[in-house]
Order: structure tokens, then C-alpha cells, then sequence
């Protein structure tokens, strides 16, 4: 299987390429388009701010590449941010694949960012979320996020209901950090590898 | 819910995972992935790294390790330690660490703290703060250079003051460092902790004087920290991690199981 982790030129990249590399598969790193649109399966990574992630994903023109992209995606944290219409951190228009706004967690007088690991409150019956229960925990850390919508399969709570996890068509995103995520984690990474397109 | 983090904290020096007692006399305990593999299969919440040598002797360090950490373990970990530009952090991160922890050059140049936040975002961005408590003015001292005795100075800021600084300057989180108790195991500082907690509105780790299982009830429920950082507890095996866990689960503290 050919799987492909858009560089996004964030950090922590290599972290998501060891995750997938300890379940067994081979992965590569790049914001080679021709590489990107061959890829079975394409993970879209990101850490930092909405703002500068967008404008150097659009000064390597990947908005467009990953609007054309017909195989399974997956975004990851800020990469899932990056799939909506937009986010209200930087005020930046995304890459629109899935409906929906990035904005501050309402914390209510809780401790921002939230950081740290989550259970899930409600799960939908979708293949990246199979073997995983209401019991498991996941490794978050973010100060924004998505409010619940149609295209939400998967939420947690943090003095606000959000979506720890959105899906439109082949595009996937998770907020929490599967690759930091401990079994639980690798079990989403490894349903997404194994997901038919 | 959002579970409380058990925080095992290896001190890194020349490659080797050291402890020593109130910052001194350090013995070395192993190899780091080894250390950092079990504890992480233990069922630790995060792993924290210092390399308690390059602050205060401004070498640049061998971080070829981090890489090494970041292929083998599935928990997030946080590298401290010489960390003094974007650059130094840009490597760190780009080696797989999840976050980059700075104590004596934010005290420096609190403008980096800022900068970090603005290139990598506030949730990798960790302030690690030595305090210590002064008898005489009854106040909660900020130290630097704590990994070298010969090196380790008061700095003309208090605690309290200095942990609403950072965050002005978008630290995402806090880790609170109370040098009395560093290595002794009689418990956490829960009295400066609770001041800390007070004007913490970001994650506060609680670290030093951990040295039973009560301690760590004792830091959840009454210093509301957000996770404790210990050392020697763990690496002699004084604290079985799973026994720890399910008390705190039995004292109704919020815990992701092992």
C-alpha cells in the first residue's frame, strides 16, 4: 500500500510517520503532487497556527491537490482544522471539504489549551472508529475547535461539546493526536490504513 | 473527561538518564529509549526529558536521542534543556517531540517565549520554572542554571509574578519546579502550588518532593494541579505505576487506566 503524509512543512511530522511506521507500514513524506494523488491512503498533519499553516500549504499549492484527492484523507488535529470552511484563529479561509468553523473552545473557567488525555462521548459506527469505546483515551491538545455538525463522528467533551472527529465523503479528521494516543490510538491509524477506499 | 497526567521525568546527562538529590550528586540510572519505553508501556501519561548539563554550560547538545524516543514510544514527550532560539526548537520538534519545555533562557529573553508560541503554537510551548522558598522574605524565589552548582542563581523574580509573565507571553503550560522538596519524597509543595493554581489559567505540572502515593492524591485534590512530574519514585521502583493509577481512580481523581 502506497501511504503518503503530505509535508506540510509543520513540525512534528516524523511523529506521525514513526506512528505508521510501527504498525507496519512503509510511508513517505512529501509535497510532491504526482506522489500525493498516486497515494492509496494521504494524511494531512499539522501543529501550530491555522493562519501560517494555510499560507504555506498555499505557497506549495496543496489546497487545490487535496481538493481533487478521491482516496481516503486523513487531518490530523490542525490538519482536521484545516479541512473546514474556515477558522476564526487568524481569521483564514480552509480548505473547505467539510462543513463547519474552527473556533475557541468555550473552556467555562476551565484551563486552556486543552491538553492531555480525553475519553470520547459519543461515537458513530464508522470503520476508523472500530474496536474503540467510550473507555479509551486519546491524546488532545488544542484551544480550538469544531462545534458538532451532521458530518461529526465522534465527539468529546471540554467545558463545551466538540468534534474529535469529522468525515465528508474520503475525507476523515481526527483532533486528537492518534499517533500520540497509545494502542488506542494506533488502532484509529491502523482502521484508516486498512479502510477500503 | 479530562484525565490528570502521571508525569515520569528522566534527567538527561551525556546521554544517560541521571537522578540526583536537590539538583546535586547525580548517580546514573540507564539508557534513555530503554527507560523511556517502559515507562511509557507502564502506562505513564507523558514523559518529560531534561538535559539538565546544556543550560548551564551552553555546549550544544546531541538531541539524537529525541529521534530515537519519538520512533519507539506512542505518549507524548516533552525535551528540556538548551533550548535558546526558534532554531534549537524548530530541530527538537522536527525530531518528533511533542513539545519543547525552556527554563533559564525564558528568563533571559522572555521575548522567545512569545516567538516559540507564534512559530509552533502555545500547545508546544512549556515553561519550566525552579523555585525556590525563601525563609527570610517568605517568598517564592525564581532560580537559573540549576543543573550546574557552581552556576545556579537567584534572579530578581518572584514565582508567583513570574508564572503570570509567561503567560502573558503564551506559555502553554506551566511546570513548577519547588526546589525544597526536589529528591527528598516528603510531597509535593501543595501550599505553593495552590498560589501557583491561583493565577495558572494554563496546564500546571506539579514537580519535586513526590515520594508516595498520598503525595499524588494529595497535589490532585488539593493543589488542582493538571498532572505531577516525578522522578525517583519511578526509576527505583518505590511506586509501582498501576498501583498508583488505580488508587488515584479509587480516590476519585480522574485517571486514564493503565
Amino acid at each position: 500500500m502506497d501511504v503518503v503524509i503530505i509535508d506540510t512543512s509543520c513540525a512534528n511530522l516524523s511523529s506521525l510517520k514513526f506512528g505508521i511506521e510501527r504498525l507496519g507500514y512503509k510511508v513517505s513524506v512529501t509535497d510532491n503532487g504526482e506522489q500525493i494523488r498516486a497515494a492509496d491512503k494521504v494524511f494531512l498533519p499539522g501543529v501550530g497556527a491555522a493562519g501560517a499553516a494555510m499560507e504555506i500549504i498555499e505557497n506549495k499549492q496543496i489546497p487545490q491537490l487535496v481538493r481533487e484527492l478521491t482516496q481516503p484523507v486523513l487531518g490530523i488535529c490542525l490538519g482536521m482544522q484545516l479541512m473546514t470552511e474556515f477558522s476564526a484563529e487568524g481569521n483564514v479561509a480552509c480548505l473547505n471539504l467539510i462543513p463547519g468553523q474552527v473556533n475557541p473552545i468555550k473552556a467555562d473557567g476551565l484551563r486552556l489549551p486543552h491538553m492531555g488525555w480525553n475519553t470520547l462521548s459519543e461515537i458513530k459506527d464508522c470503520p476508523i472508529f472500530e474496536g474503540i469505546g467510550k473507555q479509551d483515551y486519546f491524546y488532545f491538545v488544542h484551544s480550538l475547535c469544531v462545534a458538532p455538525s451532521e458530518f461529526t463522528i465522534a465527539t468529546c467533551e471540554y467545558g463545551q461539546t466538540f468534534s474529535a472527529s469529522l468525515n465528508k465523503d474520503n475525507f476523515y479528521g481526527v483532533q486528537f493526536h492518534p499517533e500520540r494516543s497509545g494502542k488506542p490510538g494506533a488502532r484509529v491509524i491502523q482502521n484508516f490504513l486498512e479502510m477500503k477506499s | 473527561m479530562l484525565a490528570r497526567r502521571i508525569i515520569p521525568c528522566l534527567d538527561v546527562r551525556d546521554g544517560k538518564v541521571v537522578k540526583g538529590v536537590k539538583f546535586r550528586n547525580h548517580e546514573i540510572i540507564g539508557d534513555i529509549v530503554p527507560l523511556a519505553e517502559k515507562y511509557a508501556e507502564m502506562g505513564a501519561d507523558e514523559l518529560v526529558f531534561y538535559d539538565i548539563t546544556a543550560s548551564s554550560d551552553s555546549r550544544v547538545v546531541d538531541k539524537a536521542w529525541v529521534t530515537r524516543i519519538a520512533e519507539k514510544i506512542d505518549i507524548p514527550f516533552c525535551v528540556a534543556g538548551g533550548i535558546k532560539t526558534i532554531e534549537d526548537a524548530r530541530i527538537i520538534l522536527e525530531m518528533g517531540a511533542d513539545k519543547i519545555s525552556i527554563n533559564s533562557p525564558a528568563l533571559a529573553n522572555p521575548k522567545l517565549i512569545s516567538e516559540l508560541n507564534k512559530r509552533f503554537g502555545q500547545q508546544c510551548v512549556v515553561v519550566g520554572i525552579d523555585s525556590f522558598f525563601n525563609k527570610e522574605t517568605g517568598q517564592y524565589e525564581v532560580y537559573q542554571f540549576t543543573g550546574d552548582e557552581k552556576r545556579t542563581q537567584k534572579t530578581a523574580w518572584t514565582t508567583m509574578d513570574w508564572i503570570k509573565k509567561v503567560q502573558e507571553m503564551g506559555a502553554g503550560e506551566i511546570v513548577l519546579n519547588c526546589m525544597n522538596q526536589d529528591g527528598v519524597r516528603q510531597g509535593y509543595d501543595i501550599e505553593q502550588l495552590k498560589l501557583a493554581r491561583a493565577v495558572c489559567t494554563v496546564p500546571l505540572i506539579a514537580s519535586g518532593g513526590a515520594g508516595a502515593i498520598e503525595h499524588f492524591i494529595d497535589v490532585f485534590q488539593q493543589a488542582d494541579v493538571d498532572g505531577a512530574l516525578a522522578a525517583s519514585v519511578f526509576h527505583k521502583a518505590v511506586i509501582a505505576m498501576d498501583e498508583l493509577k488505580q488508587t488515584l481512580i479509587n480516590n476519585n481523581v480522574e485517571i486514564r487506566p493503565c
